[in-house]
């Protein structure tokens, strides 16, 4: 090919800022973060100080861990509704447990329905094809059935959050917040697992073309189970944070989360129909979302009003997002 | 037969039609005069334009430029329920009835009286047909009946049939054949789109010719004229390329091996494949010649491990293997190249990840990768194939030609051994097609071997040291790319005998019953 490049034709300030905001999507949702931090600060001078972002990251991590988990399966076309269920699963078992047994017994019995679900979900999406939004709501819903009948077994016990957890959830070493001693590790991992391993290459192929993915030889029940097993696991990690974060353990504990995990992902650039996005994005969202909340939570509306507003800004922002990186 | 020797009016009148598609012009000057109760055969090798024409004429896509008069009046069928309205009505190859419908909500849903219907399907062979039976539950021969009896029953002044006996049992397309025939009888007409011969012969009055998109003629039909018909598919095609030149590469390290490559026998899948035989050598380029649906997509997919076949064997070097999944096939060191890009690469990923796909498929290399490692390889393979990376961040912005090389950059840099390309070469430019005969030339050179299904004749020649020629689901003729001129693989495609120039016996060797009726 001729190594002479055509002179691209001079574009007008607003597509070259668009073109720049394409290749570099995390830079408008960092801009779009920072805004909101703004005007949290005008609204209430003062509140944006050291102890106010310890508690935002608290509050922040867990939520970005299961959007991580979203992530991850949206970027096959899936989803993973299951996530509270077993976030709850895992926290309240763990509570329970810990009265009677020790401590790592008391963990493994808390991961057990975690990659269980998750590996119900994987044969279930992967090798028969259920639709992954029935598929995982399904287990969800059976999940929160076993935990209730699993309640009456453990009413006369009574619960403890470990202290562990408690330092995990809500301590702080130098003001920053204990909780990201796992996350940043989880973060790398996931970050790492998506760009430089063969599994993540595999999951934003399939989600890309599972026809083109399958003639390159990839075994597709494969993938997707292995994913599912994975978005358990890091679920079951994350009630096991949340219960620490809480400390009040619930049949309901994580399911407020679900929804805004979904909303993270999709806030950071990762397509719902697969083979587009990256944790990187999420991670923002996350922080955006948390960050919007306390915005809404001090302008002193009653509840239903912020509850609109919040699922407007959601929504705005994400379609605004997708017209700015997509580059069409 | 009933030709009409007085000058009539014709019923359907096509001139001038036109219709491209971005830089490439499907149909340039094309022409199809019909006249009242006549049997009118559409003929044209693939590519020559035909389903366009026949789209445009039922309304499913509107021409750029031309005139359509029906019953002398200029019509513009806009939509196919305005051809509909205006007398013509299409029976397409793949069946029309909703799936999950039964068949008189199928019939209701296009205002198809019942009577007519019922009566119209016991003629053509099918005594007791459930009307209530959902269209899924129904075999697809008596599907293509059923819509076929739907078209009757409205009876429309023109009826289009494409391939209509491709997939039917013998008792039924004779039904059908002599359903048709009589059609024409009756003052109505037909146009007849079939790749066999016998049945043209038999059926039709006169038969209109394209060729790359323009009507090259119309002939009545007689005997021994399929071979006026197939030279003027082709046309005069005077630059015979040498063949010599493509074929040198390989005859050096043509070591003599115990056994093929890969051998092939008696290969058996549903209705589309009967018994396929062959092999191919290390070191050689078989080219796989047949028209459309004849059966090469469901042998190139049982070759590379999509479909199980239902009979016959697969060997690799001389082992018999089995392919649940193309995984099986890759790791016999087989590697398919669909026709369809979009089939094969992930189009929101990049040129490197695309190409090394095929690294990270199997669970254990799911771990990191080694990125200087892939770089190299990639690399490697994109200097080889020369693809335009300047775009490579996502392969959705490359042109065809390069995202097609894309395709195949990935077998390179896995180091497949043997490459199934399907027709690798439809619709990119001249420059890119070269370089592809080149490099399928350069890897036979170094021991690989290719099997190449081209629907694009002058291919053969310049690429292939062998061709094998697949008509109705088998192998009917094996060339040696030296007598494989066009002329010779467009009468063996069409499943005429080779050497039968004056060729007189395949038309008096009709099915008897054919010869028969009136």
């Amino acid at each position: 090919m001729s190594s002479s490049v055509t002179m691209p034709e001079p574009a007008s300030f607003g597509r070259r800022l668009k073109r720049f905001m394409a290749d570099r999507p995390l830079i408008p949702l960092i801009i779009l973060l920072i805004i909101l931090v703004a005007i949290l600060q005008v609204l209430r001078p003062g509140i944006v100080n050291e102890r106010w972002i310890a508690n935002t990251a608290k509050f922040a991590i867990p939520l970005a861990i299961l959007a991580g988990c979203q992530t991850m399966t949206m970027l096959t076309g899936g989803i993973d509704l299951s996530v509270g269920t077993v976030a709850t699963m895992s926290a309240f078992i763990m509570a329970t447990q810990i009265v009677n047994q020790n401590p790592t017994v008391a963990f493994i019995l808390a991961m057990l329905p975690a990659v269980l679900i998750g590996l119900v979900n994987g044969i279930g999406v992967g090798v028969f094809r259920v639709h992954p939004l029935i598929m995982t709501l399904g287990t969800s819903l059976i999940g929160t059935g076993f935990l209730q009948v699993y309640q009456r077994t453990v009413i006369a016990s009574g619960a403890s959050i470990p202290d562990f957890l408690n330092w995990l959830g809500t301590g702080l070493t130098y003001g920053f917040p204990n909780a990201l001693f796992l996350f940043v590790p989880v973060a790398a991992l996931i970050v790492f697992t998506l760009n430089r391993t063969g599994f993540g290459r595999l999951l934003y192929a399939v989600g890309d073309n599972e026809r083109a993915a399958r003639l390159s030889g990839v075994r597709y029940w494969q993938v997707i189970t292995a994913l599912y097993v994975i978005s358990g696991l890091l679920a079951g990690i994350t009630g096991l944070l949340y219960i620490g974060l809480i400390k009040a353990p619930s049949l309901s504990l994580a399911e407020p989360l679900v929804l805004p995990s979904v909303a993270a992902a999709v806030i950071g650039g990762t397509s719902i129909f697969g083979g587009r996005g990256g944790y990187m994005g999420t991670i923002v969202g996350a922080l955006i979302l948390t960050v919007l909340t306390t915005l809404l939570t001090i302008l002193q509306m009653p509840e239903g009003g912020r509850r609109i507003l919040f699922g407007f800004i959601v929504l705005f922002v994400t379609a605004a997002y997708l017209r700015i990186i997509e580059d069409r | 037969m009933t030709t009409n020797p007085l000058p009539q009016n014709p019923l359907l009148d096509a001139t001038g039609v036109a219709k491209n598609y971005g830089a490439v012009a499907a149909l340039r000057n094309a022409s199809l005069s019909v006249l009242p109760g006549e049997v009118h055969a559409l003929m044209g090798a693939n590519g020559a334009g035909k389903s366009t024409l026949v789209k445009i004429l039922t309304g499913a896509i509107r021409a750029d430029a031309g005139r359509i008069l029906i019953r002398g009046e200029a019509r513009d069928v806009r939509s196919p329920a305005a051809a509909r309205r205006a007398g013509l009505l299409p029976v397409y190859q793949e069946p029309a009835l909703i799936p999950d419908l039964d068949v008189l909500s199928n019939l209701r849903l296009t205002g198809t009286p019942v009577e007519p219907f019922r009566a119209w399907v016991r003629e053509l062979g099918i005594p007791n047909l459930d009307i209530r039976e959902t269209a899924r539950d129904i075999p697809l021969a008596v599907l293509r009946v059923l819509d076929l009896a739907r078209a009757l029953a409205v009876e429309p002044d023109v009826l289009l049939l494409d391939e209509m006996t491709a997939a039917l049992p013998a008792n039924l397309a004779e039904k059908v054949l002599e359903v048709v025939r009589r059609q024409g009888n009756s003052g109505r007409s037909v146009i007849f789109i079939s790749h066999r011969f016998v049945e043209i012969s038999a059926l039709c009055d006169r038969a209109t010719v394209l060729r790359d998109g323009a009507t090259v003629g119309v002939v009545d039909i007689e005997p021994g004229v399929e071979e006026k018909i197939v030279e003027m598919m082709l046309g005069a095609r005077i630059e015979k390329t040498s063949v010599a030149a493509a074929r040198t590469a390989s005859e050096a390290p043509t070591v003599k091996d115990s056994h093929p490559r890969l051998s092939v026998r008696n290969l058996q899948l549903g209705t589309k494949l009967h018994d396929v035989s062959f092999d191919l050598a290390n070191g050689e380029v078989a080219g796989v010649v047949a028209l459309e649906g004849q059966g090469q997509d469901e042998l190139f997919a049982a070759l590379a491990g999509s479909i199980r076949p239902a009979g016959g064997t697969i060997a690799v070097d001389g082992a018999q293997v089995r392919f649940s999944h193309p995984s099986d096939a890759i790791r016999a060191g087989i590697a398919y190249v669909p026709g369809d890009r979009t089939e094969a690469l992930a189009m929101q990923r990049s040129v490197r990840e695309n190409i090394a796909l095929p690294f990270s498929a199997a669970f254990r290399k799911w771990g990191p990768i080694k990125m200087r490692r892939e770089r190299w390889v990639v690399s490697s393979a994109v200097a080889r194939l020369q693809i335009d990376t300047r775009a490579q961040g996502e392969v959705r912005r490359l042109s065809g030609g390069n995202q097609q090389k894309v395709t195949i950059a990935r077998w390179i840099a896995a180091d497949a051994r043997t490459i199934l390309c399907f027709d690798p070469t439809r619709g990119i430019d001249v420059g890119t097609k070269q370089e592809i005969y080149k490099l399928l030339r350069e890897l036979a050179g170094l021991g690989k071997s290719a099997l190449f299904y081209t629907s694009e004749l002058e291919e053969v020649q310049r690429v292939c040291d062998r061709v094998i020629v697949i008509f109705g689901g088998r192998v009917v003729d094996t060339f040696p790319v030296e007598l494989a001129d066009e002329p010779a693989l467009m009468r063996a495609a069409y499943g005429l005998p080779r050497g039968a120039r004056q060729d007189v016996g395949i038309l008096a060797d009709v099915r008897p019953d054919a010869e028969a009726a009136p």
